[in-house]
């Protein structure tokens, strides 16, 4: 079969064989967790507890704070030692509460929906906020909200990502192996809740055990597609997607529900069905630990609030000394200055590549116009025009080049051959000027 | 095995994307270098010793220019990089063979020194460095740059022969004259092929030339944009307005296969620092040099227009990258760029 592609695109090595093929395992729960307010794009929560409250497992420690925005769990149960501060992932503190587990895994009483075809829409959609549901692939934007389309958009389509086009990552491949049919529950249950009559899953063609698997779990239902994808990153990321299974483009700086879509991540769809069915709240996520530096590649599923020392710990440690451990994928993901930051509801992966695998230096050189940036930007910018514009402080001129509709996919920073850090680039200007 | 607690050593914190491609600039500048090696083999073997003194003075001036320019303004050493040899390189392909040695030297400081090392250095200069050096030795020594050593002429004589170019035949006496001079058309377009006539040292074999182009081709190192729009363009006006007297009775295959056009098509209209950088862009940059290029060899007063055109066609490459952005994703028509 035959989709409309998306221009532009990359082909990086893909290096999931280390995990690939490695079931998913319970990573060792941990005597103290830190838990993050700030897991989600949006308002931060608000601290729902005192220090020293005792805690059960599943019990709300933090309020939405506003609409954009998803309550915060207790991953265990045992007892709340202090408020204070993590680093988040891109760089500024957040407030985090500290958590000490006493073992006895005392969930709170869950309230599942068994038949949840008698569920109305509004019930859907408040059992997914309430289980604090936010898109796992990355960008962790509170799931209820998409489900709540703004007045006047008319959704159609609710596609399922199953690209996981971030090379090294295999969360979601693993998951779509061993949870099919929870993922295509959960997206019959976002389907009821969107009142949509189609979903398509997309898959890159490098999965086929996983796009066989997902057909399997889909039976012969008509509404629900599974589509094999071109292998391109940044296949996945959400407006490529779309064009890629729809045709249709969502139009600059608008939303998927501009063209009647909404896209949801597999293990979010995975998520929904558990806070639906047995009224289970997001505390843990499967996360590929990975990398050259590490001894035992796996795919672990971990509680919100493990430290990423003691993910790598649970995988043999290092082998070899690491020059740098990134948490999410090495595209887009966000080199950790510590591993004693806790993953998140966002976190996919935890990567960490030796210090001989390091292949790039500070150093970068002019640029030599030779368009390859161009040609790879799937958003149809100009990116070396944008690095030399904030290289030299032109940020107004970056503006007028659209430095504000990229999404830092970071293609234009692998292909360069002056290893010129454009992203960096682009982020210092988005950072300093308005859009 | 080393416990998570034992590194001692900070980690890395720096912004994605944490993996990269392997290609550097060097290694692109080095290969485009390694395409033009048949090319050179060539040159020397027509033109001897000459030659080859000539490409390496070219060479030697270039980089040790940059390099002395680099260490006085006490900036980064960037010879390494490849490009300062290319440009001497491409500037001694420029040159009849047989000029005295003070020609290529002169050329070569131009080239780096006021063309590419003023302008900031690589990445930043307007024109084709290669090409401003031989235009300033054009216009300095107009005789000395049109002094042709008939190929082979090393290898029989001491002192070489000289021969006039086929364009300087085609343009001076005619097409008729340019058959006689190689026996038959047949001929002709063979010599022309295997690079078998007067002219610079390095664009003569087309053969060799067209090897090292294919080579770059296939590495994606160039697009085949420009190339395909230059030769176009220059072959149908060749075959529109090349014949004598009558409309579509030109010769667009001797206009191709002479003078610099594919040198200049393949290996210097598609620098990158001086063509623009989307395909669009590309196409109308190798148009104009093509239409250009037509100009000169049959209305202008020079026998070839490769080099000009060139040099004009850089002036235009940042306004023709305003003009052809590529479309933005989700842009409707009418959409502000």
């Amino acid at each position: 079969m035959s989709f409309v592609n998306f221009k532009g695109g990359i082909h990086p090595p893909d290096t999931k064989e280390a995990t690939k093929n490695k079931p998913i395992s319970l990573a060792k729960v941990p005597s103290r967790l830190i838990v993050p307010l700030v897991q989600h794009i949006g308002a931060p929560c608000k601290v729902a507890v005192t220090v020293g409250q005792v805690l059960k497992k599943g019990e709300v420690i933090g309020t939405a704070g506003g609409f954009v925005s998803a309550p915060v769990h207790s991953p265990v149960s045992g007892k709340i030692t202090g408020l204070g501060e993590v680093p988040h992932p891109a760089g500024m503190m957040v407030p985090a509460l500290f958590i000490e587990n006493d073992f006895a895994e005392t969930w709170i009483e869950l309230h599942g929906a068994p038949d949840w075809s008698q569920l109305s829409r509004e019930d859907l959609i408040g059992r997914v906020h309430d289980a604090g549901i936010v898109g796992m692939g990355g960008a962790a934007f509170p799931a209820h909200v998409k489900l709540s389309p703004s007045h006047g958009f008319k959704i159609d389509t609710l596609i399922i990502n199953g690209v996981e086009c971030e090379p090294f990552l295999t969360a979601d491949h693993r998951l779509m192996l061993e949870k099919s049919g929870e993922i295509v529950e959960g997206a019959k249950l976002i389907m009821k809740a969107l009142g949509v009559p189609r979903c398509i899953v997309g898959i890159e063609s490098n999965k086929p055990d996983a796009v066989a698997a997902m057909r399997k779990a889909c039976g012969n239902n008509p509404s629900i597609a599974v589509h094999s994808l071109k292998v391109k990153y940044p296949q996945g990321a959400e407006k490529m997607l779309i064009k890629a299974l729809t045709g249709r483009e969502v139009p600059l700086r608008g939303l998927p529900m501009a063209v009647g879509v909404v896209v949801q991540n597999v293990a979010t769809a995975a998520a929904v069905y558990n806070a639906v069915r047995f009224g289970t709240p997001l505390i843990e996520r499967v996360v590929t630990v990975t990398g050259d530096a590490i001894k035992e590649p796996k795919n672990l599923l971990a509680r919100v609030g493990t430290k990423v020392g003691d993910l790598i710990d649970e995988c043999g440690g290092f082998s070899r000394e690491p020059g740098k451990i990134i948490m999410g994928g090495p595209m887009m993901g966000f080199a950790l200055p510590s591993m004693d930051i806790p993953i998140t509801k966002g976190t996919s992966g935890i990567i960490a590549l030796s210090k001989q695998s390091l292949l790039h230096s500070e150093e970068f050189g002019p640029c030599i116009r030779c368009g390859r940036c161009i040609d790879v930007c799937p958003m149809g910018l100009v990116p070396s025009m944008l690095g030399v514009l904030s290289e030299k402080g032109f940020y107004e001129e970056a503006k007028a080049y659209r430095v504000h509709d990229c999404f830092e996919c970071g293609s234009c920073t692998y292909v360069c051959p002056a290893k010129r850090p454009i992203v960096q680039f682009v982020k210092l200007t988005k950072s300093l000027v308005k859009p | 095995m080393m416990d998570t607690a034992a590194t001692a050593s900070p980690l890395l914190v720096s912004v994605s994307p944490h993996i990269k491609d392997r290609e550097t600039t060097a290694r692109i500048i080095w290969t485009v270098n390694a395409a033009l090696a048949p090319a050179a083999v060539m040159g020397a073997f027509y033109f001897g010793p000459r030659a080859v003194l000539s490409m390496v003075l070219c060479i030697a001036t270039a980089v040790l220019c940059e390099y002395l320019f680099q260490k006085l303004l006490k900036k980064k050493i960037t010879i390494q990089d490849g490009s300062a040899f290319l440009t001497g390189l491409l500037l001694a392909f420029n040159l009849p063979p047989a000029v005295p040695f003070y020609v290529p030297v002169l050329g070569a400081i131009v080239a780096i020194l006021l063309t590419k090392q003023l302008f900031g250095g690589l990445g930043f200069n307007i024109f084709n460095p290669a090409l401003m050096g031989r235009v300033f030795l054009v216009i300095t020594f107009p005789k000395l740059l049109t002094i042709w050593s008939a190929p082979t002429a090393a290898f029989t004589a001491l002192d070489a022969h000289t021969c006039a170019t086929p364009l300087n035949i085609l343009k001076m006496d005619g097409m008729g004259k340019l058959l006689e001079s190689f026996g038959s058309a047949s001929t002709m377009y063979f010599q022309l092929l295997i690079g078998h006539r007067g002219g610079c040292i390095g664009e003569t074999c087309i053969a060799a030339l067209l090897a090292g182009a294919l080579f770059l081709l296939y590495k994606k190192y160039i697009t085949w944009h420009i190339p395909v729009a230059y030769l176009g363009t220059a072959a149908l006006i060749a075959w529109i307005f090349g014949g004598k007297g009558m409309l579509f009775s030109g010769d667009p295959l001797l206009h191709l296969l002479s003078g610099g056009i594919i040198l200049g098509s393949f290996f210097m209209a598609t620098d990158y620092v001086t063509s623009p950088s989307s395909r669009a862009g590309r196409l109308l940059f190798g148009a104009g040099c093509g239409f250009l290029t037509m100009l000169i060899r049959l209305k202008g007063g020079y026998p070839e227009g490769v080099m000009f055109s060139i040099l004009i066609m850089n002036c235009f490459a940042p306004l023709i990258d305003r003009g052809f952005r590529p479309r933005l994703f989700g842009s409707v028509k009418g959409t502000k760029k």
